[in-house]
């Protein structure tokens, strides 16, 4: 279990993070997501030990992070956004020197990182020179390098950054497997592959976190039990003035047209989705579909991390 | 002392795995060759002792040049390469990254004066020189060196740029062997104390005369031991 809690950290005047506090589970995956700049890498490098927080605290199974014990730096694994790595070594030498750091007893290293390589997908490129490897490659050596040592807490950030599309399937799978040994927290920016990988999200804006939960919690969150995406049959420049006639709508916004038919996303000043129906067909307009408002989480997130004053979630 | 050493190991390797460490010791052996050689080994009747203490005299300024050379990449490679962050989540203390890295420059001092040894060697082509005046020299050259790799190890702490590391190491060795020339235009009690710091002209003469002086021995370590514990704290430092 790691706790953190009122964590905060400035650069100088500039609040990189305000206190956060959240709590991961073992053998979790969970998905940290926010903008550029949101403090998502400030967080993570706190969280590895690499930064001290100015206030707050990281607890590792109730150890403090920077109690000063180094003991607690062997339970953490962290591949940065860009993979660390020794370019003239081979990859082999690589993990053992690291492994070896690390205080691995060198007896079942070798089979050690034949595992982690395996379990990596880079174990082809076991006795390769790190400069000749590709992007692809380079990143799963990172990640064997952060698991090597059996960590129970490891952090990747944005493991899936500047990936090929076959790449990042590869990679999926690779953080998925994790799950097996470690708690694993993932940070990007890319919404669709945390929330394919992903158990819980966290969602930082501006250095605080605006949101925590599974996709499906965040679904509901942001659902309104009194939006509608409705599809009607009407004059798209006429829309507007009808809805806004009938006295219950709060904010609407057309989604597309198609012919004579639009589809609009209609947030109602309460639960009067069978009135605003009603007043509809009363003002003889087509009303061909009518479904509860589902958030996506697409939306969510760009609502959660819009730097603009956005409408705010029920 | 076991990390430490796995530091060391690994830095020293990498001087080879690629041309840098190859290049830097062939370029300064040929100048210092060619040097020692135009200028020690000249066809005037000179004394083995003096071609010797002329050699350990070129030496010094060479073991200095090299130690900056090779100690500026040491940590600032590390940070521009972004590796740092290996040594930094490692369970190992600052002073044992330090020390590694350390030993693998003074590492490369040691290949650097080891194959240097064929010079004082052509002095018994036609001369004779004591072995004692050979070792206190090369003591002399390993203690200097060993203070050059500690300032180097600390310049290069504090940048992520090796060139930059490389000149902050330079200017401070620089000002510790011009320390002689303060002594002599400093009135007292400061002439002694910048005239005990001179690098070169109070510590080392005496190794190149065949001297082993304790109290330069014990300068060189407490320069070593200062410019480490600088580079810990500049390592400590940039946590926060």
């Amino acid at each position: 279990m790691i706790e953190v809690s009122g964590l905060t950290r400035y650069y100088g005047e500039t609040k990189a993070i305000e206190d956060l506090s959240f709590n991961v589970g073992a053998n979790e995956i969970v998905g940290f997501l926010g903008l550029n700049g949101a403090g998502k890498t400030t967080t993570l490098k706190i969280l590895a030990g690499l930064l001290h927080p100015t206030s707050g605290s990281v607890r590792i199974e109730g150890e403090d992070l920077f109690g000063g014990s180094l003991d607690t730096r062997r339970h953490v694994g962290f591949l940065p956004e860009v993979a660390p790595l020794y370019t003239e070594m081979r990859v082999r030498d690589y993990l053992r020197f690291l492994g070896e750091l690390r205080g691995m007893p060198s007896k079942g290293l070798d089979a050690a990182i034949e595992e982690v390589a395996e379990r990596t997908h880079c174990a082809e490129a076991l006795d390769v020179v790190i400069d000749t490897l590709s992007y692809g490659y380079r990143k799963r050596v990172g990640i064997a390098q952060a698991i090597l040592h059996s960590p129970r807490w490891v952090i990747l950030d944005e493991p899936i950054g500047g990936l090929d599309p076959v790449q990042i399937v590869g990679m999926r799978k690779v953080i998925a497997n994790l799950r097996d040994t470690c708690t694993v927290l993932v940070s990007s920016h890319i919404l669709s592959e945390v929330s394919q990988t992903c158990d819980r999200l966290l969602i930082l804006k501006q250095g605080r976190l605006v949101a925590e939960g599974s996709e499906q919690e965040l679904s509901h969150m942001a659902q309104h039990a009194s939006s509608l995406r409705v599809q009607l049959r009407m004059d798209a420049g006429a829309f507007e003035g009808l809805v806004g006639s009938t006295g219950l709508v709060k904010e609407a916004s057309i989604l597309r047209t198609e012919g004579d038919l639009l589809t609009a996303r209609v947030d109602l000043t309460g639960d009067h989705r069978e009135a605003f129906v009603a007043a509809l067909v009363q003002a003889g307009v087509g009303v061909r579909r009518v479904e509860d408002a589902e958030a996506e989480l697409e939306d969510i997130f760009l609502e959660l991390t819009s730097t603009q004053p956005s409408k705010k979630l029920s | 002392m076991k990390e430490a050493l796995l530091i060391a190991r690994r830095d020293f390797q990498a001087y080879f795995n690629t041309a840098w460490g190859y290049v830097v010791i062939a370029v300064l052996l040929l100048i210092h060759g060619l040097l020692f050689n135009a200028l020690a080994m000249e066809s005037k009747a000179k004394y083995s002792a003096d071609v010797l203490e002329e050699f350990f005299y070129l030496s010094s300024g060479f073991t200095m040049i090299a130690a900056i050379i090779l100690t500026m990449r040491l940590f600032a490679e590390e940070r521009s390469s972004g590796t740092m962050v290996l040594l930094d989540t490692a369970p190992v203390h600052a002073l044992q990254v330090v020390l590694g890295k350390f030993l693998a420059g003074l590492s490369m001092i040691l290949v650097l004066l080891a194959l240097s040894v064929y010079m004082p060697a052509l002095i018994f082509v036609n001369g004779k020189v004591s072995l004692g005046h050979i070792c206190s020299g090369y003591l002399g050259l390993v203690l200097l060196g060993a203070s050059v790799v500690a300032i180097g190890t600390w310049g290069s702490s504090l940048t992520r740029i090796q060139f930059v590391g490389g000149a902050i190491s330079g200017v401070v060795t620089a000002l510790f062997v011009l320390m002689w020339a303060l002594g002599k235009v400093s009135d007292p009690p400061l002439d002694q104390l910048t005239s005990y710091l001179s690098l070169f002209d109070k510590h080392f003469q005496p190794f190149m005369q065949g001297r082993v002086n304790t109290q330069s021995i014990v300068f060189y370590l407490s320069l070593c031991f200062a410019f480490l514990m600088l580079a810990v704290r500049s390592l400590r430092g940039r946590r926060w």
